[in-house]
């Protein structure tokens, strides 16, 4: 086994390790406003960027869930007044229009997958805990790094700026479908809304390009000596796959949406049919097709969508091990999972595509491998709770968090089997059955994912720990509301009740789905109301949390070596890796668990003979 | 306290399986569950849904209450011997692959009839009707006494499509404009119109009825008001509201002023004629 303790040999697979000193501290001593911007706002630092990203993203995400909630408004009261939000976009006395109720949704999904899923994994916990995790003193290309940030401010001015310019925000989904995208007579949102979702779009891509550039190299060059492939966190697997996925998939859309822009801008028809009339508007460029932005979409955002998991799952992985003080069930299986999901990923797109028009046949071979992507799924749920499974769980707020990311994914992977099934999705295609599925992987999955790894690594980004009470409850009423929004969506699915809609009930066969509708608007409230207190514990603790040692949850990832927060260039020693990240409990050793840089312990190196 | 608190949790994940049982034990007492379906191949749908139902409905149950029971009987406070050292078992792994794998493969092979049968083996025959989505309204075209679309003969009607029961009907499915998506939630049928494309949809209708046609893709901001009507009845009464749509349509439009009419119907017609 790759966990074994071994010595010498290990080392020498380690590779390179830069100077510190190739990107010095900047002095203190000059004081002035150059060294203020260079260290914590130009910052080269992976740490302060990781930082960054975080920040950042958590603010968006509360702009995505003010969205999100007026959208649920108007689903469960169509054509009310919306409160607060209704006055600040004073349209016909606090009443939203269908046009804006489009934009909403728009901006939701784009909020939420480009500027918060996206960056919260890789640009913030990448960033942080790539080289804590290797054993690096900071990125490869650090100027790069920051450059990847920044690259996020414009696609945000965009995609906010929208909203203010003729017509408003684009307006044809997340999706950006053409020609309703492409034909400025569409839609409202049709014009230069779209245009700036796509510069938007194309931002936030160059920024993922940057990142996943550095974080392959960073992982594949930078390790600290000893630490071989197969001795790497889950963590940092699933962010080099990630980033492995990103780099093959993202070039894909950066060109469609040229394309897109060019249809828009410049008059091409890559996706405008011949003698489509608009509104009517005769289209002056035609010979296109509409399904092929279909596929270039899904090609990149079919893989996108594990891009928004994968690193999820990592950290869940390595938090399950810490506080079930067991060892990952199945490393090496776990990781060729990740590998089988980001290999089938790439050929399993059209199956957004079942009901588009696209060869039927075609949608044969997409179903088998979509329904082949659910195994490796499943696989990791397996090993996760053969993790826990004769463990000594302790219920830590980020343990709490991480299994009920397990808990959720098991719904979502499930739901995924439906949609999969090509005659079922005939029916279920583009209802809330599908707005289910994707809030199960995505919120309750990553999304609590992701707040499992705040409690967790937050001692080592801020020197203190988040408040465990207020932590618990925060947890607790999560769960609850996000069960009572999102799982009741499956049967509203099941009765068709399409996504998209303004108001829906005026169908016979959806007229009396308000009431249920109404109570997912509550919870959804109650739900958004909750991460009040996740605001208030993660500022008051940054200042006023108990102060954390280097290792306050008896960890073994090489990260817990390093001072919290760790200083510029991380380790105050050159970390040494004599084994796998997973040996808690090893049977003979007095501690429960044995550091990743743990000099080699006789009875720990008989455990691992006898394990074989 | 300890103790309790790791009731408190445990008890907390056993709620998932239970209330989400619940949840869908308790739906179709509301309503809340699939309509009714008046189609031919509709119970073949149904079926697999359920099929799917049942077998994920197992494993969901299986999966959470495992859960549940390791949470419950592993956590700290209990003392319950030592932590297990184990780095996985490969008997294990091979067999949560294969059995998984298995019945993915059965599921994915059990449903290709059913698929092949809705959208592959299009029936040979005319089409019934042309529908063609337009912002925001379902545009139809019968062929006239001559059998044949795209003859000046043709019927245009708008939203209000009817169709004969017990017998295959063709639809020749078009879009003018951009994507739309022609539901039928109670024959479940869906299939997409795109611009630049003619698609077949297929059907037979087993019961007499009045239903939604809902557009299911995003198509603008009048999307959600994108309604038409179904009304499926027997054959003698379909030829018979034909006649009299046809009768209307001439006593509206005179025979010799036939073109012009045509050309003043907006660009759905021209585009259809072409
Ligand atoms: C067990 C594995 C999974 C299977 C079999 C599966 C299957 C599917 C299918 C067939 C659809 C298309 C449904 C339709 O539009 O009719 C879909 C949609 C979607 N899936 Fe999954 N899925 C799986 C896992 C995931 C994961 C892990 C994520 C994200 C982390 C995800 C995110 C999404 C999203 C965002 C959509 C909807 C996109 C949209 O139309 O806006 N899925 N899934
Ligand atoms: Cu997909
Ligand atoms: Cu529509």
């Amino acid at each position: 086994m790759s966990t074994a303790d071994t010595t010498a040999a290990g080392i020498e697979h380690g590779t390179h390790v830069s100077e510190t000193a190739a990107h010095p501290q900047p002095s203190p001593s000059k004081g002035s406003l150059s060294t203020f911007l260079s260290t914590y706002v130009f910052s080269k630092d992976h740490k302060v960027i990781g930082l960054q990203f975080l920040f950042s993203t958590l603010l968006w995400f509360l702009v995505g869930g003010l969205l999100a909630l007026a959208v649920r408004w108007q689903v469960a009261w169509p054509w009310s007044d919306v409160p607060v939000l209704g006055k600040l976009f004073a349209q016909q006395g606090g009443q939203m229009s269908p046009e804006f109720y489009t934009m909403l949704f728009t901006m939701h999904a784009t909020v939420m997958i480009f500027l918060v899923i996206i960056p919260v994994l890789a640009g913030a916990f990448g960033n942080f805990l790539i080289p804590l995790m290797i054993g690096a003193d900071d990125m490869a290309f650090p100027t790069l790094n920051m450059l990847s940030y920044w690259f996020m401010w414009p696609a945000f001015a965009a995609f906010s700026a929208s909203f203010f310019v003729e017509g408003g925000a684009a307006s044809s989904g997340w999706t950006s479908y053409p020609t309703l995208a492409t034909n400025v007579n569409a839609a409202p949102g049709s014009g230069w809304g779209q245009t700036l979702w796509l510069v938007g779009l194309t931002f936030v891509g160059v920024s993922s390009m940057l990142g996943s550039v550095n974080y392959m190299t960073t992982i594949i060059l930078m390790r600290a000596p000893g630490m071989t492939m197969f001795r790497l966190p889950m963590t940092i697997w699933a962010m080099f796959i990630t980033a492995v996925l990103q780099a093959f998939a993202l070039p894909v859309l950066t060109a469609a949406g040229f394309m897109q822009l060019f249809d828009r801008t410049l008059g091409t028809g890559f996706f405008t049919p011949e003698g489509n009339i608009v509104n009517n508007a005769v289209a002056t460029a035609g010979g296109g097709q509409p399904l092929l932005w279909q596929h270039l979409f899904w090609f990149y955002s079919h893989p996108a969508v594990y891009i928004m998991i994968l690193p999820a799952m990592g950290m869940v992985s390595d938090i399950l091990t810490c506080f079930a003080r067991k060892p990952l069930f199945g490393y090496r299986p776990m990781v060729y999972s990740v590998a089988g999901i980001a290999g089938l990923g790439f050929i399993v797109w059209g199956h957004h595509m079942f009901m588009s028009g696209m060869n039927p046949a075609l949608g044969v071979t997409f179903m088998v491998s979509t329904m082949m992507i659910a195994l490796p799924s499943a696989v990791k749920t397996f090993n996760w709770l053969g993790t826990i499974w004769g463990g000594k769980i302790q219920f830590t707020t980020s343990m709490l968090f991480a299994l009920s990311f397990v808990s959720m994914f098991i719904i979502g992977g499930l739901s995924g089997i439906f949609m999969a099934a090509t005659p079922v999705d005939i029916f279920i295609h583009d209802t809330y059955f599908i707005v289910a599925h994707f809030h199960y992987v995505l919120f309750a999955g990553t999304a609590m994912g992701v707040w499992a790894a705040i409690y967790f690594w937050f001692p080592k980004m801020f020197g203190r720990t988040m408040n465990e009470f207020w932590g618990k409850v925060h947890f607790f009423l999560t769960f609850i509301f996000l069960n009572g929004t999102f799982f009741t969506m499956h049967i509203l699915g099941a009765v068709g009740f399409p996504r998209r809609l303004a108001d829906a009930y005026h169908y016979e066969t959806f007229h009396h789905l308000q009431p249920l509708n109404a109570f997912m608007t509550y919870c959804a409230i109650g739900m958004v109301a909750t991460q009040i207190i996740f605001a208030v514990n993660f500022f008051w603790s940054m200042f006023f949390g108990p102060v954390a040692g280097r290792n306050p949850w008896n960890a073994n990832t090489l990260e817990w070596t390093a001072p919290s927060p760790p200083g510029h260039g991380n380790f105050d020693y050159q970390p040494v890796v004599y084994r796998g990240p997973y040996e808690y409990s090893v049977p003979g050793v007095e501690q429960d668990h044995l550091m990743q840089t743990d000099p080699p312990h006789p009875a720990a190196a008989a455990a691992a003979a006898a394990a074989h | 306290m300890k103790r309790l608190s790791a009731l408190f949790w445990s008890l907390l994940f056993l709620a998932v399986p239970v209330l989400g049982v619940a949840t869908f034990a308790v739906a179709p007492a509301y309503d809340i569950w699939l309509p009714k379906d008046v189609s031919e191949h509709g119970p073949a749908v149904d079926g697999l849904f359920y099929f799917i139902l049942w077998l994920t409905g197992a494993v969901f149950i299986a999966t959470e209450g495992v859960l549940f029971w390791f949470i419950w009987k592993y956590d700290e406070s209990k003392s319950n011997g030592g932590v297990k050292y184990v780095h996985g078992s490969h008997t294990l792994e091979v067999v949560w692959t294969i059995i998984p794998a298995a019945v993915l493969l059965f599921i994915s092979i059990y449903q290709m009839n059913t698929w092949a049968d809705v959208k592959m083996r299009r029936p040979d025959m005319a089409p019934t009707v042309e529908v063609i989505g337009r912002q925001f309204e379902w545009r139809l075209r019968y062929p006239g006494k001559d059998g044949m679309l795209g003859t000046p003969d043709d019927l245009h009607l708008v939203n209000d499509l009817h169709l004969p029961i017990d017998e295959d009907v063709l639809i020749q499915l078009k879009s003018m404009d951009v994507l739309h998506s022609f539901f039928l939630p109670n024959v479940r049928i869906k299939q997409d119109a795109v611009p630049g494309m003619k698609i077949p949809v297929w059907f037979k209708a087993r019961e007499e009825g009045v239903f939604d046609i809902v557009c299911a893709e995003l198509c603008g901001w009048g999307h959600y008001k994108m309604k038409g009507r179904v009304t499926f009845e027997t054959r003698e009464s379909f030829d018979r509201w034909l006649e009299q749509k046809y009768a209307e349509q001439e006593a509206t439009q005179p025979a010799d002023s036939e073109s012009a009419a045509v050309a003043k119907l907006s660009p759905a017609s021209l585009l259809a004629r072409r």
